[in-house]
């Protein structure tokens, strides 16, 4: 098996307390259907909106400010048998109904 | 991994905004509700990774609580915040200490109420009142509220808009603390909850997962009415009698494919005991006034029609006298016509319409599907079944709901068959007054 990390890109807020729960619902049943098959290696974390950005000339400036949809939110790290099989996981993932993406990246194998 | 309460967020919603919105100042509700929606949104985006913590109320309350300093931090010197506040908001020294004091649990308990009774403000109609408690108390989205009473979204934003308008121009929030206030806008708290317990148990929404939360929501914010001295009162139990039998029987008022049923045809063993029980017990409690409100009454018809163990075993005698009372205390054709639905039980269908001759003020009624249903239903019974047929015609044109449409088709039906299915015990549910 092959490790993946899914960057979680976007989203739109839930128009509601009622639908943000049941949003949340989602991703709870979603981990854990990745997760009875064996496929989750870290949950991973949220991320905050925005931070600090360190350019090459060691300049400091606030930031990023992506757009709303680009933003990551978090990650993820998975495994799979291969890039296809990562990607068809993702399609679970309740970030879609909400007009945002995931970003399936495979984690660079080392042969060493 | 624990999972939330069912409808925890929307609870909490109500709870937060209550107490953002007394730091805040009522005339900074807008604002308010900002700083509720970022905890909430906070919490979807750290809850799916770190799971939902023990006590997920207490962490939406206390990163609301972060938001809100925040927000004041940003807001002090463009905004005006709660008149008794704005000092020791204004210097970072006392803002930390004063905010954590605010949200703190003894100040927070009457929160819920506080803005409950600011809700019915006797300047805004009824139902703005009760659209505003289900958006600002209830947590439902313009969205959600427009569903809910089957109004246009763009109607329901502009009604709520002018209702919040009004809310932030008293100033403060209600002074619940002041026992003459309390129990002057006490009535029009009853009221109100009354009045969301009813679009939920006879509004036009299609759907029974509205009608069932709406419901529930009346009864909830009903129990919290209780938790308060001032709010223990006996109409307030006798509305948490009425509330929870009438709610206990919401499972069995449709069949498996959402067709409404008339009393008699309801299977009783899907009734909520549990509900029963508790609705006995508000009853018991509800005893102790002076004299009885239309709630008790209401409520006792309510146990009447809900303790029997079969439709027949009805007692129709005291139920007509009660409904009697009711007419007294609270004129209404519809109670009107319940009456007759009920004397038309004991003394036969031609006394049934008598009584419906006799509701002085019947033309009312001229939009209410159920009066030319229940003259249907007594001309079906007396055998005259053309006549029949013309009104259930008529009841079908005034219906609501796919239910009720249903329903009248049912009864039109009827019309044709044999008469085993003509006579069933034409009970509607509790009146809505």
């Amino acid at each position: 098996m092959n490790e993946y990390v899914f960057l979680y890109r976007g989203g739109d807020r839930p128009a509601s307390p009622e639908q943000g729960q049941q949003w949340l619902q989602k991703w709870t049943a979603w981990f854990k259907s990745m997760a009875e098959k064996g496929r989750v290696v870290d949950r991973g974390q949220p991320l905050e909106r925005s931070g600090k950005t360190v350019g090459s000339d060691r300049m400091v400036t606030d930031g990023p400010f992506a757009e709303a949809k680009d933003i990551i939110g978090g990650y993820t790290l998975i495994k799979a048998n291969d890039l296809a099989e990562a990607a068809e996981l993702a399609k679970g993932c309740p970030i879609l109904e909400r007009a945002g993406k995931v970003e399936v990246r495979p984690v660079m194998k080392m042969d060493m | 991994m624990i999972e939330p309460v069912e409808h925890l967020f929307r609870q909490q919603a109500g709870r937060i905004t209550a107490t953002v919105a007394r730091v805040f100042g009522i005339q900074n509700l807008g604002l308010a509700e900002d700083v509720v929606q970022e905890a909430f949104c906070r919490a979807l985006e750290v809850w799916p990774f770190r799971g939902v913590p023990r006590d997920a109320a207490a962490w939406l309350m206390a990163t609301a609580k972060n938001c809100a300093l925040d927000a004041l931090r940003r807001e002090r010197t463009a905004r005006r915040f709660a008149p008794e506040l704005s000092e020791a908001l204004l210097s970072e020294w006392t803002l930390v200490p004063t905010v954590e004091e605010l949200f703190s649990p003894a100040q927070v308990k009457d929160d819920l109420l506080r803005m409950m009774f600011s809700c019915c403000h006797p300047r805004l109609a009824e139902t703005a009142q009760v659209a505003l408690i289900l958006h600002i108390l209830c947590g439902f989205s313009v969205q959600e509220v427009a569903a809910a009473f089957v109004s246009r979204h763009d109607a329901m934003e502009k009604r709520i808009g002018r209702a919040k308008k009004v809310l932030a121009t008293s100033r403060k929030l209600f002074d619940i603390a002041a026992p003459p206030d309390f129990s002057a806008r006490l009535p029009a708290v009853h009221r109100a909850l009354y009045l969301l317990f009813n679009e939920g148990y006879h509004g036009a929404s299609a759907e029974a997962a509205v009608h069932e939360e709406l419901c529930r929501e009346a009864l909830r914010l009903t129990t919290e009415l209780l938790q308060h001295p001032l709010g223990a009162v006996p109409a307030t139990h006798a509305l948490a009698a009425l509330l929870s039998v009438n709610l206990a029987r919401l499972p069995g008022r449709t069949d498996a494919e959402g067709n409404l049923l008339v009393l008699a045809e309801q299977d009783r063993c899907r009734w909520n005991r549990e509900l029963i029980e508790s609705g006995l017990k508000h009853l018991e409690l509800s005893a102790a006034g002076p004299e009885p409100t239309a709630y008790h009454i209401e409520a006792a018809i309510a146990v009447l029609h809900t303790t029997p163990q079969r439709s027949q075993d009805t007692d129709w005698h005291t139920i007509i006298s009660l409904y009697d009372a009711l007419l007294a205390l609270a004129p209404s054709p519809i109670v009107a016509l319940n009456r007759a639905i009920a004397i038309a039980q004991i003394h036969g269908p031609e006394q049934g319409l008598d009584a419906i001759q006799g509701i002085p003020d019947r033309e009312r009624l001229s939009s209410y599907p159920f009066y030319p249903a229940a003259l249907g239903e007594f001309e079906l019974r007396r055998g005259r079944v053309d006549d029949a047929r013309e009104h259930f015609k008529a009841a079908l044109a005034l219906s609501r709901n796919p239910a009720e449409r249903r329903f009248m088709d049912r009864r039109i039906r009827a019309c044709s068959d044999p008469p085993s299915l003509q006579s069933r015990n034409f009970q509607l549910e509790a009146p809505s007054r």
